[in-house]
């Protein structure tokens, strides 16, 4: 399915969508992007930490509500479409519901557990319970002395997944740090998977234990190479920290975001045309070169 | 200030003499990544990191990392799974030290990485808590990485991401905590302790070429000091020399 197609038919306005769910790697730019494009509004983006696609979804007028822990620039600072947002409603107001990592992956995999909360003993004194009325304390019903942080579970609408290789009917794997990816595609009621690399479905059942996601809860597949840069791809591509830095500096007022998103985003018909606009020689100095192949394991039954 | 070395160099080294060898280290951020790689080179090569994205290492990366998710820090992982992983582990006792920075510190060790001003309406919406607010709470003693000024080393936090002792007088395990709490915060002027006699912090040693007055002056409460006040030692050839191979363009050390 084309990029286009999944967005439109899985991300509706009103959507609410986790992404970025491994962290500082694997981030589906490419679909925050399309997400852009078409204009989608009044989204509820969930997600941990948020490495700079929040803030661009932000200062795009898409999102209303955030869920999630932590959104800004990891390695340059402050998100300035989110400050923009939340300090002076521009481009549009937006709900913040503050969560710890913790509190947000537990939240998910409540989620995928079908249970209504988890308990835990975390951020027990942060304020953060009094800006997010959703986390509750209770006296723990099994023993009733014990204070217990109550953490309601999330279910995302859908769940957006980079990785590195997919069959066309869902199965896929993925390797390096996974964060909360595979709670989020467990608690989510569909999931989109953008894929490096399309495989056979022999291919994804010789190792089931790279699957991430039961392949049935698997929505669309959408082949994109290069659609998390500048975030890392283990095995495929490196993170691109000049363009974080870069992205910080062309968004520090909303008109200033304006041409950004103008040049990478909106005139952008396809993930070529945006890694042509990036231009070869920087696309290629981040390749992978080297190889570190894992020996095989042996899966036979007999 | 030594021009011998850059304010970020000392914290490093500093942070990095926080890790005892043998201890888990959920690592964190921007200079602890590099604190976390020199600990591991010298003096405490039995440490252990956790990441919040689900990486445990127990060597150091080979490059300079931008970011805990970039592929140096998965490549020779130890381990590479899933959030809960390290963050149950945590909630269970098995970390030992956690680093966090922040854009507020109080006198009682509680971080503001969220609000500035009234959350409803902020003056300064900051990133917000990331995992901090679960080291803070659940690391068997945190330590905060703070530039020194009046802004940031503030007497109370206008909102508390990660929670420190609180007001002062109530016990974190009134809270519901149980355990941790701040151990030392590591600025660009010198290092505050937190003892066990009392919930506020103190000044343990001034940085090279810093006078107590200076750093005093540039604290947001009466800051209480030891009863000797140590000057903090200049980091050795060798620690620069790992941070210079680890961070050669000066990218966090600058």
């Amino acid at each position: 399915m084309t990029m286009r197609a999944a967005i439109a038919q899985h991300v509706p306005d009103g959507s609410s969508v986790a992404l970025g769910l491994a962290l500082e790697a694997l981030i589906p730019f490419a679909a925050g992007h399309e997400i852009i494009r078409q204009k989608r509004r009044d989204l509820k983006l969930i997600g941990p930490i948020s490495d700079i696609l929040f803030d661009q979804l932000i200062g795009a007028g898409c999102a209303s509500t955030v869920i999630a822990a932590w959104v800004g620039n990891v390695s340059a600072g402050l998100g300035y479409n989110y400050r923009r947002a939340a300090e002076n409603g521009i481009p549009n107001e937006i709900r913040i519901e503050d969560h710890s990592n913790f509190t947000i992956a537990l939240s998910l995999l409540a989620g995928g557990l079908g249970a209504p909360f988890i308990p835990a003993h975390t951020a027990l004194g942060s304020d953060i319970l009094k800006t997010n009325q959703n986390l509750r304390v209770a006296p723990s019903p099994l023993d009733g002395a014990a204070q217990v942080l109550l953490v309601p579970a999330i279910v995302p609408d859908v769940t957006i997944l980079h990785v590195q290789r997919a069959a066309e009917t869902g199965a896929c794997h993925c390797w390096g740090n996974l964060g909360v990816s595979e709670e989020g595609a467990l608690a989510a009621k569909r999931v989109i998977v953008v894929a490096e690399e399309i495989v056979s479905l022999d291919t994804i059942k010789s190792d089931p234990n790279r699957v991430i996601v039961l392949p049935q809860r698997v929505s669309a597949v959408v082949h994109e190479p290069g659609g998390a840069h500048p975030s890392p791809v283990q095995g495929y591509y490196g993170r691109d920290s000049r363009f974080y830095g870069e992205y910080h500096e062309h968004s520090t007022t909303a008109a200033q975001f304006e041409t950004w998103k103008r040049r990478w985003i909106d005139g952008i018909g396809s993930r070529n045309v945006y890694l042509k606009l990036l231009g070869s020689q920087r696309w290629r100095a981040l390749q992978v070169k080297d190889r570190k192949l894992a020996p095989p394991v042996n899966y036979s039954a007999t | 200030m030594s021009e011998r070395f850059t304010p970020a160099e000392l914290m490093v080294v500093a942070a990095s003499r926080e890790i005892q060898d043998g201890e888990t280290v959920f690592v964190g951020m921007r200079l602890p990544l590099i604190a976390f790689a020199l600990a591991k080179r010298l003096h405490a090569p039995n440490a252990i990191g956790f990441f919040e994205n689900g990486i445990v290492r127990d060597t150091p990366a080979s490059d300079l990392l931008y970011t805990m998710g970039d592929p140096p820090n998965i490549e020779g992982a130890l381990m590479c799974g899933r959030m809960t992983a390290v963050m149950g582990l945590m909630q269970k006792g098995e970390v030992d030290l956690g680093f966090l920075g922040g854009a507020e510190v109080d006198k009682y060790g509680n971080i503001n990485t969220s609000y500035i001003g009234d959350p409803t309406h902020p003056a300064v919406k900051l990133p917000g808590s990331g995992g901090a607010a679960d080291i803070a709470s659940l690391a068997k003693r945190f330590v905060v990485i703070i530039e020194h000024n009046d802004r940031r080393l503030v007497e109370r936090v206008s909102y508390i991401t990660s929670p420190g002792a609180g007001d002062g007088s109530s016990s974190r395990a009134s809270l519901g905590l149980t355990r941790g709490g701040p151990s030392a915060i590591i600025t660009t002027m010198g290092v505050l302790r937190f003892g066990s006699e009392s919930a506020e912090a103190y000044l343990e040693s001034v940085h090279p070429g810093v006078s107590v007055d200076e750093l005093k002056q540039n604290t947001g409460w009466p800051l209480a000091a030891a009863s000797e006040i140590a000057t903090t030692a200049n980091p050795t050839e060798e620690e620069l020399h790992i941070i210079r191979d680890i961070d050669p363009k000066r990218f966090w050390t600058s």
